[in-house]
């Protein structure tokens, strides 16, 4: 396996680095770095972990080019310096300014729950700011723990970036992908066609029924995605050889939810190197973080729209007392 | 008499844990419904959720005892984060 941190990877620029990606050998993980600077989205700290710790499972070798880059700091920073076995020379340190969540390795509901809580006083935000957030990363490990049977279980760091006000997240698994996950349930026969009913609200691998099971409605990316769109941001989710790529959506538009994400601005890009788990990065911009209650609204829209489109009377409401 | 389901003291003040809303279903509310006894969830000091555990913990109550177990299943101390979120899981489980 082989993986270089370039000068840039964030979400919109992503694309490049993952084509860059080799995941063949897993009994030998190579890392190298861009000599001068890394601007690197947590979703790219977090393949890099994971590599590492898949590559520590087979009992394999780590080696990381000596770095080089001013800013190597910020990867011991984010934990993932000593995973990698690296040679950094002297560090400077900077005072971290908080305001990250270095790289976890969370294998269970007990340590998503501690995690939950220990994090939030990491990014000194609002607790409407944070709400987002928790959101987003009880969710999506959740989906780890349910569909991906992950050896490593899931991988979480996220990073708060104070210049374009923004968190940006990433979570990333190695285990059976999404493809294989639908398979058990579905006739899925692309990576792509698997990321497109994933994000689809009712579709879930454990079973055939639209709507899903007691235990799983099959809507969490659905929600994940939909958190991104209202906030104009951008989303990622790539698994086996596909990524699918919630583009921003202009501030001159008005945002629209759609149940098929096909319908959103996006890109799709198969063929790529192949992951055999998930990767979701998503950033969220804190001063366009809609309230929670107007995001809800808008999904509420879909459903009922959704809904409708099967049952014509009118829908029994929940008493609140 | 309605029976209230407390549920800050089992998922602190975000309910996101679905084995614990797992647990709370199977012990507590189907079986109370299935007596066709009345419930309250309480809310009170929850202040998010995600739409996972309001999934797990009232789905299969609808699913088995149809959308009039709503005339028996109340909603107590709901913010509107929380009140936006049962909305949705009520409605979708009507298609």
């Amino acid at each position: 396996m082989k993986l270089h941190f370039p000068n840039s990877a964030f979400l919109g620029n992503i694309d490049t680095f993952i084509r860059s990606i080799d995941t063949t050998n897993p009994a030998e993980l190579t890392v190298s770095a861009n000599k001068h600077w890394m601007s690197l989205h947590p979703v790219v700290l977090c393949m890099a972990y994971a590599l590492a710790l898949q590559t520590q499972r087979q009992h394999g070798a780590i080696t990381c080019e000596p770095l080089e880059a001013t800013n190597k700091h910020y990867l011991q920073r984010m934990g993932l310096l000593h995973e990698l076995h690296a040679e950094t020379g002297e560090l400077h340190t900077h005072e971290a300014s908080g305001r990250f969540i270095p790289l976890t390795q969370i294998n269970d509901s007990d340590h998503l729950g501690e995690f939950i809580t220990d994090m939030i006083p990491l990014l000194h935000s609002s607790p409407e700011q944070v709400e987002p957030v928790k959101y987003v990363v009880s969710e999506l490990v959740r989906n780890v723990f349910e569909h991906a049977d992950s050896p490593i279980g899931g991988v979480v760091c996220a990073q708060f970036f104070k210049k374009t006000n923004r968190v940006s997240i990433g979570v990333v698994d190695y285990g059976i992908g999404i493809q294989t996950s639908l398979q058990q349930s579905h006739n899925v026969d692309t990576d792509a066609e698997a990321l497109r009913l994933a994000l689809t609200p009712g579709i879930t691998g454990l079973t055939s029924n639209l709507g899903g099971t007691e235990s799983n409605a099959g809507a969490g990316l659905f929600f994940i995605k939909s958190i991104a769109k209202v906030n104009r941001d951008f989303f990622l989710i790539y698994s086996g050889t596909a990524m699918f790529k919630l583009l921003k959506t202009p501030q001159s538009q008005t945002v629209k939810l759609h149940a098929n994400p096909l319908q959103d601005r996006h890109s799709i890009v198969e063929n790529l190197p192949f992951w055999p788990g998930t990767v979701v990065g998503i950033d969220l911009t804190m001063d366009q973080t809609q309230k929670f209650d107007v995001l809800l609204e808008l999904i509420r829209e879909v459903y009922r729209l959704d809904v409708r489109e099967h049952k014509k009377e009118r829908l029994k409401q929940p008493r609140f007392i | 008499m309605k029976r209230e389901i407390v549920l800050l003291p089992r998922t602190g003040k975000f309910a996101e844990n679905k084995d614990t809303a797992r647990d709370i279903r199977q012990r507590e509310i189907l079986p109370m419904l299935a007596q066709g006894r009345e419930i309250i969830i309480d809310f009170d000091g929850i202040e998010a959720t995600t739409q996972s555990f309001i999934h797990a913990l009232i789905s299969e109550a609808i699913r088995i005892e149809g959308i009039a177990v709503l005339d028996r299943m109340f909603f107590k101390n709901c913010n509107s984060m929380v009140k936006g979120i049962i909305k949705i899981v009520v409605e979708y489980m009507q298609r």
